[in-house]
């Protein structure tokens, strides 16, 4: 009798990629939840279009290049990249901007590259810039936040028409449904010369940061923390860019306090929270050592508060993510952990 | 050594083409690419300053000690360029505004002096013309061929602003090929020209490496038919 002959490990640990993905999709549902109540049904319809033009594009350059279907198709990658992007598109793009950049994503940014594993960008956030980069327009117009209970928000048939035949409802004003989101306000504000206070009174703050959007903020926190708690996303990454990020803007607040605003604004804004725990941490495009992940954090945070304190658009999570995606390897190359037992240099 | 004329276009044209396979001059390649008047003009302009540096260089390659022939290429280049770009402003002024510094950057395009130096020092003046010519062509190919895909993705026309080049009889060729186009601003902008040269290269090897196949396939046939 013949015997198979298996070399070790022999007792498998329970991760895989496919778990880790199906994770990172679990932890954004509180998030997700909030920003469909909200902002409306968009967000869901901007997920499923994503997720389905997303796992046709992966079907079809899989099948360019010759590889088996079924084990990558159930990895879930190509559609955790479908909602991270889908989530920082605005609830009301019209379908063929999803299309461009699940397009871009998948095919541009991962396949191109080699595929998963192989990206040496974060593939949701090329697709998020090569949107932002080529309409500006569409990508900057997101609903003003109501809950979806109100008389006043679109229904699912309404967003459905609006998404795909571009046919905003009658029964409302056109700029009743859509306006400039909160980081947008502010910095348009403060470059009028107006005070932060004077600009915090307008009705797309909260109580924190923007009004709607802190909850979803809250939302993905809880998420993150769930995730990193399950060791499915390295907790340096984004200790390392919320706390950086929490310094700068306090140094800065500090200084001039009507300049400036206050550091829970900036951690609670935008792309901050979902950014630190869930694209930044990104195994395959990230940093993959204990201290190079903490410098690629700090390196994002940094680079979030200087593109918008100072640079040209409203938030940066995305610009910064791709720019420490760039210094990752050079990080990594540096802060490799000395070998247990070798001398110190 | 010495190559036929046949040998000597196609090299220039398609096997060593300055874009695709050699990578020379990939600055004036990316940055004039945006559309295909762009490429076109800046693509002749080349090819005359490569036709008429090589002439030069390969009528006075025995009067040159091999020792400072960098130094008298640079300066018969530098001639060329300057003549070149005067001609364009006499003649050409729109396509002269709109290529700015990329024509008098002609003289730093490495496949220029890389011509000077690798064929019309050793080689007569006839071939070193076609070989002028004919590298310029193909870099002239590459131009307009990015310049193609960049214009239509990114403004749904062709041979836009025509007349710059041919005058007012050419504001008819422009062609709009995609109407009501909203414009996909990555093509034109600088990330679009090197992402559709990078298509244009996968291209390009995707047709050699069929071509070679079919070459392989081929006697294989002929055998057959013989046998038959």
């Amino acid at each position: 009798m013949r015997f198979r002959t298996v070399t070790s490990p022999h007792i498998l640990g329970e991760t895989s990629v496919g778990r880790i993905m199906r994770r990172v999709l679990y932890a954004m549902v509180p998030g997700i939840a909030a920003l469909v109540w909200f902002f409306g049904w968009g967000v869901l319809v901007n997920l499923s279009l994503a997720s389905g033009i997303a796992l046709l594009a992966e079907a079809a350059i899989l099948a360019v290049r010759n590889k088996p279907l079924a084990l990558y198709l159930n990895d879930y990658s190509a559609v955790v990249t479908a909602w991270l992007l889908a989530v920082a598109l605005p609830p009301l793009a019209p379908w063929w901007l999803t299309v461009i950049g699940v397009l871009a994503a998948i095919v541009v940014a991962k396949h191109l590259y080699g595929g998963l594993g192989y990206n040496p960008f974060n593939p949701a956030m090329i697709g998020y810039v090569v949107l932002l980069i080529s309409f500006p327009r569409e990508m900057s117009t997101w609903p003003i936040p109501h809950g979806i209970d109100q008389a006043h928000a679109m229904t699912l048939w309404e967003t459905l028409q609006a998404v795909f035949s571009g046919v905003q409802p009658a029964r409302f004003a056109p700029d009743a449904l859509t306006g400039a989101t909160p980081l947008d306000v502010l910095r348009t504000q403060l470059g009028l010369g107006l005070t932060v206070t004077e600009v915090r009174n307008s009705p797309v703050f909260g109580i924190v940061a923007g009004s709607g959007w802190e909850w979803a903020a809250l939302g993905f926190l809880a998420g993150g923390l769930w995730l990193v708690y399950t060791k499915a996303a390295a907790w340096q990454i984004p200790a390392g860019m919320l706390g950086t990020l929490a310094v700068i803007s306090t140094i800065f607040y500090g200084i001039d306090p009507q300049r400036y605003a206050p550091p829970w604004f900036h951690l609670w804004s935008g792309a901050a929270i979902f950014g630190a725990f869930f694209i930044a941490t990104d195994p395959v495009t990230a940093s993959t050592t204990p201290r190079g992940r903490l410098i690629y954090g700090a390196g994002i945070g940094l680079l979030v508060y200087l593109i918008r304190g100072f640079g040209g658009y409203p938030d940066g999570v995305a610009f910064a993510v791709l720019l420490m995606n760039i210094a990752a390897p050079t990080i990594d190359l540096y802060t490799r952990p000395r070998v247990f037992g070798a001398h110190r240099e | 050594m010495s190559q036929s004329y046949r040998e000597i276009l196609k090299n220039g044209v398609w096997t060593q083409n300055t874009g695709f396979v050699a990578l020379l001059g990939l600055c004036p390649l990316l940055a004039t690419s945006n559309s295909v008047v762009n490429g076109l003009g800046l693509g002749l302009a080349t090819t005359l300053v490569l036709l008429l540096s090589n002439v030069a260089i390969s009528l006075i390659r025995n009067l040159v000690r091999p020792e400072v022939r960098i130094p008298v290429f640079v300066m018969v280049i530098a001639c060329v360029v300057t003549a070149v770009e005067l001609a364009m402003h006499a003649f050409l002024p729109g396509l002269y505004t709109v290529l700015g510094i990329f024509i008098p950057l002609i003289v730093t395009n490495c496949c220029v002096i890389g011509r000077a130096e690798a064929f019309a020092f050793k080689n007569g003046v006839a071939k070193s013309a076609v070989d002028g010519m004919a590298t310029g062509l193909g870099f002239t190919l590459a131009l307009v061929l990015l310049g193609a895909l960049r214009e239509i993705l990114g403004q749904g026309t062709l041979f836009g602003q025509a007349e710059l080049l041919f005058g007012e009889a050419g504001r008819g060729l422009t062609l709009h090929v995609l109407d009501d186009y909203r414009g996909f601003l990555l093509a034109i902008l600088p990330p679009g020209a090197f992402i559709g040269l990078g298509c244009l290269i996968a291209i390009k090897n995707v047709l050699d490496a069929h071509a070679k196949r079919r070459a392989a396939a081929k006697p294989a046939v002929a055998l057959q038919e013989v046998q038959a």
